[in-house]
């Protein structure tokens, strides 16, 4: 890598975390690389891997509770970090620029896109209110925003997520930049609406020739995005080296691990095959549901569900079958409706048509009227695991509670069950007495899981429950429930927007949009051709684990 | 369909949702002025003894109790006395007193200025200087001026502020003599001799009031400050100025009403000690007074006035706030 | 992120953040707590005994703060006044506590119609301001210990109210509580295993807050002469009694006045270090 001529070389930074105690506890050491101009290089990492922390540093900014200890960020031959704050603040937003992971809490909501997006280039006369208007219309057109002469005079909530964070590229190229940060700015989208923003920031940082920055966890994204890759672990660099080396010949065993982590289609077509790297992994034996002769666990006929609140019909005539001891996936955007199936089939919210019917019996509407028994067959996991357990109640008490309700077991039985419980998901019986605050956030899941474990059931309906986890971990929450069904015979409904993450799961996949199923088959048929028009717009939405994916 | 002809629908389509929301403000408004004036009118019948018999004295015949009785109305069942009595409060009639036998409502007009002279003058004084201090705290968290603005806050809104009243008296009136004990407004007091009366009664009653509210913009500000949109505004490198003044303050400025109005709110029943001590003829004194001598239809109008400002106060607090929200300015 | 910690409890973690001015404010109020529950046994004399004709004497050996305006010891007085204010405010903030919080919670985890009930009730109590209802209700009944102590607790009951009904809002809308739900589990059982637990941390900073405020409204009162009635006297109705001391040099009334912010104080900067650990705001000021 040549740093004579680069715009950002960062020398053996190292950054310490200071808690509410005073303790200080190294998050991020040695870390050295440099950028120049037109070159993309991509920080990937799991969570707490610190690479948010390095990106904000190139900008000689710490969040309150962070201090740098020691290093050099050298931008065009200056080091910021021996800058006092003025000088800093009049590099930041005109020489570097920064786009946040989520445009919607960066953006004030109590001032005009427009006033936000020109704010710094009139604050910094580089240009006046009527030049820099006109600049920003044309970055507006530039990145494809609808209606973008007046786009600007709208407030953020007026827009979607999508164009918001488009809006903030807008804003972050408007002085020139010749530093861009980019941190994580598609996680909070969609599949569909995460491939027009990819491309047009990539268009972006191609013509104006800037030196970029990409933080994200997400390798099949970073694979389209970066020219290099930085792999960090634990706030230390594991390795460096360009995309094509990283994806096809990676030296470190972390990184392999990482690449694995990420799951692949296994498609059957001709047209879209993984690539020569083929990191795929083992896909459990789908075998056909109907030839094995299951008996019907759960019915679901002609289901349809509106908001009481303003009316919108969120689900249309919706039917599906669930068999003892195979996992259903249900697929679809945001509003497709997938995660109010879920919560009506597990009675949070009744359906205005329809029925539900568990093993033959009808189940009433809503949770409040089922019996106990009926609750207890069908359990509900939710997406956030932090959320859905009570910070005050102890791991002994989370998990004896079903126990002590479903089953009346309580006691010396009940201790040694939830020992049981824990050893099921691969947790130590410690844990017994912990707090969740005390816990990761995949540790966290496996309790969730535990907690409807231990009531029992015939099925258990799974709320996007690895959308907020990090590859690695979803990767072993999927492993894990794939033994749990092997051992148990528990059947899933398991609701994701990651197609490529249910495939490996589900037996059966049913596809939904706008409140309808587009599409319901056994996985295996689904990921066959002919596809259906919109299984086929969410298959090559993906991104895939190799470079050029973007551009076709 | 033209841009402008959206633009006219859109607005006409605000202006609608913000009179219907401006309408619902002012029907809870409503409501709870009903169902205050229940509770004025039910605690006022609690009074026991006859009213009759407070005025006679103990001497009093059965006979002459039943005359006033008649007289007054007040052996009507109780659902019929308070239609009457809610009816003539909405025509401005507040009845008359039993103790001087004059209008109550003349008794309030006569009273009120002094208490809204108090009260006006100290909401200039402490308005703006609360919310000064409580941006300039917020400037450096934890700072040295921080630290001093927040102890010295926390130590006023701990004392009664009847004694910061009495150390003011003992200071400025019993040793250095300089202004008055007590305040006594005569309608004819000329500028100079009102302020130097009320120095000291709007000193005593605005420490108090400046503390909560600086306190409580501090909170505002300090939590708008730590918002993800003050973090980028940062990273696009706004200047300190103009993040707390633009950035900050036109998010907080909601709350900031919010706690203006509550305290103003306050300022109501603080009136009353000070005025107590001070001797001040308003309205605070008028209801002590009354509530002692067991002056019923005097208590009722007393209770009313003040509650109806309470609740027009928290209205206009409401109110403002939504209208700050741009969400409902400009729906989507 | 190391989030291995040892075995510990939410006790333990506040007890290692005490900050000196933190203990300083604790051991002021154990001391006065002390003192009021003791006072049969440590006060020098009995309150109402006269022990000199003169009228706010300095202080002497007998008095050591000096005679108050019929000529009784001072400090006979505030122990008496401390034990009686602590006591009443004491048992008017848990009344108010209890009243509050049930009402609160069940309006939160009940929704609807109810919800709307009580807190347009509470809103049109709260509209009035707390000394109207107080002179109302006094001048109604009198100033007898039932009549102040119920008065009180139901006015202070409708700030607790909004308090606690804010914090079970925020608390009702998680996940745990609708897994609970789904569960099967009943109301009573939600509110007191789901909520509660998580409502108890800032619901005991509010306690010290509202048991600021009582005192400081009974006090008030006293001042004003309609609080507790002599003999017998809270530490408001002492300012009262000895008011012209000032015209004559004594510290009389100030002693008092000075005890009432001596244990505000105390408590409102214990309540501000209890609350920045548990790193939350009360969701209600007021």
């Amino acid at each position: 890598m040549n740093s004579d001529n680069a715009i950002l070389q960062v020398q053996d930074l190292c950054i310490d975390a200071i808690d509410r105690h005073g303790k200080t506890i190294s998050i991020v050491s040695n870390i050295n690389f440099s950028v120049v101009a037109g070159q993309v290089i991509s920080l990937i990492g799991e969570s707490g891997s610190g690479k948010t922390t390095i990106s904000l540093a190139t900008m000689g900014y710490t969040h309150p509770s962070c201090k740098i200890r020691k290093g050099k960020v050298i931008l065009q031959g200056e080091d910021l970090l021996s800058l006092d704050l003025s000088q800093v603040q009049s590099k930041r937003g005109s020489d570097i620029a920064y786009i946040a992971q989520s445009a919607a809490a960066a953006f004030n909501r109590a001032l005009t896109i427009g006033a936000q997006v020109t704010e710094i280039t009139v604050l910094k006369g580089l240009m006046t209110r009527q030049q820099a208007n006109k600049h920003a219309v044309s970055l507006y057109k530039q990145l494809d925003l609808p209606n973008p002469e007046t786009i600007g005079e709208l407030y953020p909530h007026q827009v979607s997520g999508g164009q918001l964070q488009r809006l903030m590229a807008a804003m972050a190229m408007m002085c020139k930049p010749k530093l861009l940060i980019m941190d994580e700015p598609t996680t909070a989208l969609d599949v569909t609406t995460q491939i027009e923003v990819l491309q047009a920031f990539k268009r972006l940082i191609r013509e104006q020739n800037v030196a970029a920055i990409y933080v994200s966890h997400d390798l099949a994204v970073v694979a389209q995005m970066a020219d290099d890759i930085l792999v960090l672990n634990n706030g230390k660099m594991v390795e460096l080296q360009s995309t094509q080396n990283i994806l096809n010949s990676p030296e470190k065993e972390y990184t392999r691990m990482l690449m694995e982590a990420v799951p692949q289609l296994q498609l059957s077509s001709t047209s879209h095959q993984s690539s020569t790297t083929n990191i795929d992994m083992q896909d459990s034996d789908h075998d056909d549901p109907e030839e094995r002769c299951l008996t019907n666990l759960l019915t679901v006929s002609n289901i349809t569900a509106t908001y009481s609140s303003n009316g919108t019909v969120v689900l249309k005539d919706v039917s599906l079958k669930v068999k003892m001891g195979e996992t259903i996936g249900i697929i679809g955007g945001s509003g497709s409706g997938k995660t109010t199936l879920g919560r009506v089939i597990s009675g949070l919210m009744p359906p205005s048509k329809g029925q539900i019917e568990l093993q033959g019996r009808v189940l009433k509407n809503t949770y409040k009227q089922r019996s106990l028994d009926d609750l207890r067959q069908i359990q509900f996991v939710f997406q956030m695991a932090e959320s859905a357990l009570n910070p005050r109640h102890r791991i002994r008490q989370i998990l004896g509670r079903p126990l002590e309700f479903y089953l009346s077991m309580t006691g010396k039985a009940a201790e040694e069950r939830i020992i049981e419980l824990l050893d099921l998901v691969e947790l130590p019986a410690n844990f017994i007495d912990r707090f969740p605050r005390e816990l990761s956030g995949g540790q966290l899941q496996r309790i969730n899981f535990a907690r409807a474990l231990a009531a029992e059931p015939k099925l258990i309906i799974c709320d996007e429950i690895t959308s907020a986890l990090d590859t690695l971990v979803s990767k072993a929450i999927i492993e894990l429930l794939i033994n749990l069904q092997q051992c148990l015979g528990i059947a899933y409904i398991f609701i994701s927007h990651d197609l490529s993450r249910v495939a490996k799961l589900a037996d059966s996949i049913a596809v939904m949009r706008y409140g309808e199923i587009v599409e319901f088959n056994s996985t295996d048929k689904i990921l066959e051709p002919p596809y259906h028009e919109y299984t086929e717009l969410l298959l090559n939405s993906i991104p895939r684990l190799r470079t050029g994916w973007l551009e076709e | 369909m033209s841009l402008s002809r959206i633009k006219l629908l859109v607005e006409k389509r605000i202006l609608m949702d913000l009179s219907l929301i401006i309408t619902r403000r002012i029907a809870i408004g409503v409501v709870t002025v009903l169902v205050v004036s229940l509770i004025v009118f039910a605690g006022t019948e609690l009074l026991p003894g006859n009213v009759a018999q407070a005025i006679l004295g103990p001497g009093a015949t059965p006979e002459a109790i039943a005359n006033i009785n008649a007289r007054l109305g007040l052996n009507q069942p109780a659902h019929i006395r308070y239609i009457h009595w809610f009816g003539n409060l909405l025509h401005g009639d507040m009845g008359t007193s039993l103790v001087s036998g004059r209008e109550v409502s003349v008794l309030i007009s006569e009273r009120s200025s002094n208490t809204f002279l108090l009260a006006g003058v100290t909401a200039i004084v402490a308005v703006p200087l609360s919310i000064v201090l409580g941006l300039i705290a917020s400037t450096k968290p934890n700072g040295l001026i921080d630290k001093s603005i927040s102890a010295i806050t926390l130590t006023l809104i701990s004392i009664p502020d009847f004694l910061v009243a009495i150390i003011l008296v003992s200071i400025f009136s019993v040793h250095f003599g300089w202004l008055p004990a007590l305040s006594k407004i005569r309608p004819d007091s000329n500028f100079f001799e009102l302020a130097r009366m009320l120095v000291l009664p709007v000193t005593a009653l605005s420490f108090t009031i400046i503390a909560h509210m600086t306190r409580m913009t501090r909170t505002a500000v300090l939590n708008e400050l730590t918002s993800p949109a003050i973090e980028m505004a940062i990273l696009k490198g706004v200047p300190k100025y103009r993040l707390l003044l633009v950035h900050a303050l036109s998010n907080a400025i909601a709350p900031i009403i919010n706690v203006i109005a509550l305290n103003l709110a306050y300022l109501i029943s603080g009136v009353v000690v000070i005025e107590m001590l001070f001797n001040l003829n308003g309205l605070g004194k008028l209801m002590v007074e009354a509530v002692t001598n067991r002056d019923i239809p005097l208590v009722q109008g007393c209770a009313m006035l003040f509650c109806a400002v309470y609740v027009l106060l928290n209205l206009f607090a409401d109110t403002i706030s939504i209208i700050a929200n741009p969400r409902i300015r400009h729906p989507k | 992120m190391t989030k291995m910690q040892a075995k510990s409890g939410p006790f333990r973690d506040l007890l290692q953040n005490l900050t000196p001015t933190a203990i300083i404010c604790l051991l002021i109020l154990i001391g006065l707590i002390l003192l009021a529950i003791l006072a049969p046994w440590i006060s020098p004399h009995m309150p109402t005994k006269i022990l000199t004709n003169e009228s706010y004497q300095l202080s002497s050996d007998t008095m050591l703060l000096g005679g108050d305006y019929l000529g009784r010891d001072m400090v006979s007085r505030l122990i008496y006044a401390l034990r009686i204010t602590l006591g009443v405010t004491f048992i008017v903030t848990v009344l108010a506590f209890f009243i509050g919080c049930l009402m609160g919670f069940l309006a939160a985890v009940l929704g609807g119609i109810w919800d709307t009930v009580l807190s347009r009730v509470v809103d049109a109590l709260i509209a009035l301001p707390a000394i109207m209802i107080a002179l109302i209700v006094i001048g109604a009944l009198g100033s007898s210990l039932p009549v102040l102590i119920v008065t009180l607790a139901i006015i202070d009951s409708t700030r607790v109210f909004r308090v606690a009904r804010a914090l079970a809002m925020n608390i009702v809308v998680s996940d745990f509580v609708e897994a609970a739900r789904v569960r099967g589990e009943d109301l009573k059982w939600i509110m007191w295993h789901e909520i509660m637990p998580n409502a108890l941390g800032p619901l005991a900073a509010e306690f010290g807050i509202r048991f600021t405020y009582a005192i400081l409204f009974m006090s008030a009162l006293g001042f004003l002469g309609l609080g507790i009635q002599p003999p017998h006297a809270d530490l408001g109705l002492l300012i009262r009694e000895n008011m012209q001391g000032l015209l004559f040099g004594s510290y009389a009334p100030l002693y008092p006045a000075l005890l009432i912010s001596l244990i505000t104080i105390s408590i409102n900067i214990f309540v501000d270090w209890y609350l920045q650990q548990l790193d939350t705001a009360l969701p209600n000021e007021f």
